[in-house]
């Protein structure tokens, strides 16, 4: 059997790639250790000495300032230095080819690459050709994955409903280009979440979602009923191509998030977003803003949840 | 060999170090043996300040090596350090490399006017140029073994010898 790409002889993470076939017990060390980062970050000294002396690189072929920032933010807290390339608009756009490019980071001594790419697999290929001491994160690729945002979900679900084993998740929307789904499906089922429901209409589900272990919805309300956290993913338009959807307008009637048919869910049901958000496309502002929703909270544990991945790789 | 017997040397602990306690005076223990004697001393010298427990995982000085292996505790520092009597407690003090980890997580909280070492047993065999002002006993550890504090079910205190892996 072929090994797993993101584990070493030791059945370590040696880099983070995806959270499909990740086992449960990584999932858990992963969050264990985010909860400790979590204590730092409240401190006054927000910062420990673990990766002092390493080389991240930020590596973005795709616009991003959250993911990018909260990645920057977790590197600096782990006392690490941080180069932040924008290759969009470097060495890419002249031509060069992608392991080039790292191979020639590499030569600057670096420690751990963050990827992100609109090619799916891109940080997968990467994973498979930097040198041993060198990890590789993905922060999202194509519509493939975006594990480190799919655990800071399941970090959020836990901090507020303790465990798993219980739970109905009902993740609404735009599934069928939404690597951050994908990767928290993954997360729940091997944590093992009862019920994960998908609510969207037909056309922006992928083909085959079934056999990934969730309950397809398309009727908001049907899904939506009894639910413990509702995940609201954002539409996105810039992975649009072709008319999916009559308009905006009709999908916020439909599939918008509002005080009405959130009362459908539990009394004490959280609301998610990975941000950034349509407010009036997918989330009411008054939900958005109401106390239910974890949006804000979402975004702290981010950087907790990166801190954690990277120590744990960097050592491994 | 004869161990010392935990509970006799947590007891005579908390007769030495009672003279000693007064309003700065602030308790913090390390994961796990240390927590658990921290735990106990806390409570029979009725420190008034919270108990802070900690865990150096991402202080130590073999990360390079070693990794990130266990899922660490999240550290609690509930009261402000700044100015506070530390008494810093662990089970075991061995080459004192925890010990330097400990001082240096604490600073990152604050300015304690000072810090003294208070361990169940002593072991020797120091790499650093640290000691512990107050100290249960001197416990002779054949070489390969590691000596560890546990609790029972019943909360009691215990110290065993096991082999120590890769030895």
């Amino acid at each position: 059997m072929e090994r797993n790409p993101q584990l070493n002889a030791n059945g370590e993470l040696q880099h983070l790639l995806s959270t499909e076939g990740l086992p449960r017990e990584i999932l858990t060390q992963i969050l264990d250790t985010a909860e400790s980062f979590a204590g730092v970050t409240e401190r006054e000294v927000k910062k420990v000495p673990i990766l002092r002396g390493k080389s991240v690189f930020n590596l973005f072929f795709e616009p991003s300032t959250r993911t990018r920032t909260t990645f920057e933010i977790a590197a600096k807290r782990l006392s690490a230095d941080v180069i932040n390339l924008n290759i969009a608009v470097s060495s890419a756009s002249k031509g060069e080819s992608l392991l080039d490019t790292v191979a020639n980071l590499s030569a600057m001594q670096a420690d751990i690459f963050i990827v992100r790419h609109s090619a799916s697999g891109a940080p997968f290929l990467i994973a498979r050709h930097v040198k041993p001491h060198e990890h590789v994160i993905n922060a999202g690729d194509g519509r493939h994955a975006h594990p480190t945002q799919g655990l800071l979900d399941l970090f959020t679900i836990r901090h507020y409903k303790k465990d798993f084993s219980a739970l109905t998740v009902a993740i609404v929307g735009d599934v069928l280009h939404s690597r951050v789904a994908r990767s928290l499906i993954h997360g729940l089922t091997t944590l093992g979440a009862p019920e994960v429901r998908v609510i969207a209409p037909q056309t922006l589900l992928p083909a085959g979602v079934e056999a990934m272990g969730v309950r397809v919805f398309h009727d908001m309300r049907e899904g939506l009923r009894g639910a413990d956290v509702v995940v609201m993913l954002r539409l996105q338009n810039e992975r649009m191509r072709g008319a999916l959807l009559p308009s905006a307008q009709e999908f916020f009637k439909n599939y918008g998030l509002t005080s009405e048919k959130l009362s459908l869910a539990k009394r004490d049901a959280i609301v998610m977003h990975p941000g950034p958000m349509n407010r009036g496309v997918e989330i009411d502002s008054t939900v958005a803003d109401g106390p239910h929703s974890v949006i804000l909270p979402q975004v702290t544990f981010g950087i907790a949840v990166r801190m954690a991945v990277m120590s744990i790789v960097a050592g491994n | 060999m004869k161990l010392p017997e935990a509970e006799k040397l947590c007891e005579q602990l908390a007769r030495e170090l009672k003279p000693l306690i007064g309003p700065q005076t602030a308790m913090v223990g390390l994961y796990t043996g240390g927590a658990w004697l921290a735990e106990r001393l806390h409570k029979l010298l009725a420190i008034k300040t919270p108990l802070g427990l900690m865990d150096i995982a991402f202080y130590r000085d073999d990360y390079a090596a070693r990794g990130l292996k266990h899922d660490p505790k999240r550290t609690k520092i509930p009261f402000d350090v700044n100015g506070s009597e530390l008494l810093l407690v662990d089970d075991v003090l061995y080459s004192g490399r925890t010990v330097r980890a400990a001082m240096n997580e604490l600073f990152d909280y604050g300015r304690p006017a000072s810090i003294s070492l208070v361990v169940l047993a002593d072991r020797g065999g120091r790499q650093l140029p640290i000691c512990a002002q107050y100290c249960g006993a001197r416990v002779e550890v054949p070489a390969g073994k590691r000596l560890r504090l546990t609790r029972g079910d019943d909360g009691k205190l215990a110290l065993v010898l096991e082999t120590e892996h890769g030895a």
